[in-house]
């Protein structure tokens, strides 16, 4: 009697633990079925939409169909140019101090604003960028301005990316330069950012590709264009703007260039995410 | 030296000195310039935190001034009349974030769970890849799909049983069913939150000691009692952590809610109405505001975000770094 009472408890609680397994299980599928429910429906719009005038010439006017997306296209590589000039240098020379150079606690401080700036929403970074560089003469939506938004919001994620490579190279590398008489801004240079190189190179890609699909922004920054961009002080056009744009456009023509628009841009985010993963198969130093 | 250990026997260093040494002494200058120049980049965080704060500070000014504290509790926003109160976007943003929490909480730690105490071991790269593709969707794209997709879905399956069967007596999924609206914004934000949840949740789940585990097994529990009582119980602080950051996320998403949320600056007891958050706003309105009024407005809003924002990471990152977060150390 004792002993099926205990037998059906313990059966009891192996179900209950394999109901919780199950669960998790569900969980797991349904965390990961929008990404294929995503891509099912970006390939299935987008493909049809795709063709080589897509790459090659602009938006035609509302209402017309044809054209493409070629001026978002270069418009979002010139962003990502000036974001880089802002990002990277500042991003890895920050990395570096923090590996380093600094104290404990200045590192514990940095690295604390380093996370809260990750957590400021991009909608805010535009916002910063109107009031810092569109209202300031000359004044005007512009190319910099939006590289200059884009460029802040790389800075945090570099330095920390940068900063945990940086860490990952022996301490014998530093020791054994210093010794042989070089000066430490020279062992630091040559000798542990090098080493470090592909995992520094790692982070600033995957901060590219998380910026270059950043909209939010570019609304009140760049603005977008419909045509060239034929000077950096005037608006630009780029990818996800035209995305959006023609997305809540009530144009067929325009939601199914938008489409197209997206499959390009997912697929230039992860080839770039599996060039990394070759890059920094085995280890990141 | 001398002077220190007078046992010592004294030796001549005269020839030493005079010897040349093989390489010139490095100088000093190079690494004292290197030194200041990382370090003045580093400080650009705080600049940067510094730079946001007082833009939006002072480019706010108007708008706080006329409007004062009035500003986050009137609801109307009229930029005819330059009449400006925010309150239906703090409803918005904070009624979306509150649904997409109870819908990507669950479904986040579930799958942190199956990740690290249950997935065999085969599974678990890909699944983490698969996540971290999730979270590289741009969320401009993200929105696409909703508008062609999840919204028509909802709109003619789900939103119309739910109006259909509650509408009359439930308040919160009354009528008339438009697709777009609040309980569209919160699926979405969910959405973009699952990611950041989950792996902020499976490294916290990783960092709990083995010996957690192997002591309850050895007491004769089963997988879920080891997990609840050894695994869940022992991370409590650091999965509220994971549950904050997603929080600080969800309020500050902007372009995929705005493409479904409605825009409509309204507060509407119904779930299925539609809304407007503070983030959608801006993106709306920023590129077309003009007046007096209207700029500086929107800036505040700007401000309210950016606060609410700060304080909801600061407590998210407080809470993750005293269960132990994962700074890394030098390696020997």
């Amino acid at each position: 009697m004792t002993i099926t009472a205990q037998n059906d408890k313990h059966s009891w609680r192996k179900f209950k633990s394999g109901l919780v397994s199950f669960i998790c299980i569900a969980c797991a599928v349904a965390t990961v079925a929008p990404l294929a429910l995503v891509f099912v429906h970006l390939l299935q719009e987008g493909f049809s939409a795709v063709n080589w005038d897509f790459f090659t010439k602009i938006p035609k006017p509302p209402g017309e169909s044809g054209g493409g997306m070629a001026n978002a296209i270069v418009g979002t590589f010139t962003l990502l140019v000036l974001a880089s000039i802002i990002g990277i240098p500042i991003g890895v020379l920050g990395g570096v101090y923090l590996s380093e150079y600094g104290t404990r606690r200045v590192n514990w401080v940095l690295r604390f604003f380093a996370d809260i700036l990750n957590g400021v929403p991009s909608i805010v970074w535009g916002v910063v960028a109107y009031a810092a560089i569109v209202v300031v003469p000359p004044k005007g939506f512009s190319a910099y301005a939006g590289g200059a938004a884009l460029g802040f919001m790389m800075v945090p994620l570099i330095m920390r990316t940068t900063e945990e490579v940086l860490l990952l190279v022996p301490n014998g590398y530093r020791e054994a330069a210093l010794a042989l008489g070089i000066s430490q801004w020279k062992t630091t240079l040559q000798i542990v950012v090098r080493s470090a190189m592909k995992g520094i190179v790692t982070g600033v890609l995957i901060a590219l590709a998380r910026i270059s699909g950043e909209t939010a922004p570019l609304l009140f920054t760049a603005l977008g264009n419909s045509h060239w961009n034929r000077n950096l002080h005037d608006p630009i056009a780029a990818l996800p703007l035209q995305i959006f744009n023609f997305a809540i456009s009530p144009y067929e023509d325009q939601q199914h260039q938008a489409w197209a628009g997206a499959l390009v841009l997912v697929t230039v985010a992860f080839l770039v995410n599996i060039f990394v993963r070759a890059l920094t198969r085995g280890k990141a130093v | 030296m001398t002077t220190a250990n007078p046992e010592l026997p004294e030796v001549d260093t005269s020839a030493a000195d005079e010897a040349q040494p093989l390489l010139p002494a490095p100088s000093v200058y190079g690494d004292r310039l290197f030194r200041w120049l990382t370090a003045g980049m580093a400080c650009t965080l705080i600049v940067l935190i510094g730079l946001i704060g007082w833009e939006l500070w002072h480019g706010s000014e108007a708008a706080r001034h006329q409007f004062g504290f009035k500003f986050l509790t009137s609801s109307q926003w009229n930029p005819v009349e330059e009449n400006f109160g925010a309150l239906p976007f703090i409803f918005g943003t904070l009624v979306s974030s509150l649904i997409a929490l109870i819908i990507a909480v669950p479904l986040s730690i579930g799958t942190a769970v199956y990740l690290t105490e249950m997935a065999p071991l085969w599974i678990r790269q890909p699944l983490i890849s698969l996540i971290e593709m999730l979270a590289a969707i741009p969320s401009v794209i993200l929105g696409l799909w909703g508008i062609f997709v999840m919204v028509p879905f909802l709109r003619d399956g789900p939103y119309q049983w739910l109006e259909d069967t509650f509408g009359e007596h439930v308040g919160l999924f009354a009528g008339p069913v438009y697709g777009v609206g609040m309980l569209s914004g919160g699926i979405i934000i969910a959405v973009m939150i699952l990611p950041i949840i989950t792996s902020v949740s499976r490294e916290i789940l990783r960092s709990v000691p083995n010996l957690q585990r192997e002591g309850a097994y050895a007491l004769g529990a089963t997988r879920w009692e080891v997990t609840r009582i050894a695994v869940l119980s022992y991370a409590k602080k650091g999965l509220f952590g994971a549950v904050i950051l997603g929080l600080g996320r969800a309020l500050g998403e902007t372009m995929a809610v705005t493409m479904v949320i409605g825009n409509r600056p309204e507060i509407a007891k119904s779930l299925l109405a539609p809304g407007y958050t503070l983030a959608s706003v801006l993106a709306n309105e920023f590129a077309e505001a003009s007046g007096k009024l209207y700029v500086p407005a929107l800036i505040e809003i700007g401000l309210v975000l950016f606060g609410v924002t700060i304080a909801v990471n600061l407590i998210a990152q407080l809470l993750l770094k005293s269960f132990g977060g994962n700074t890394p150390s030098r390696a020997s």
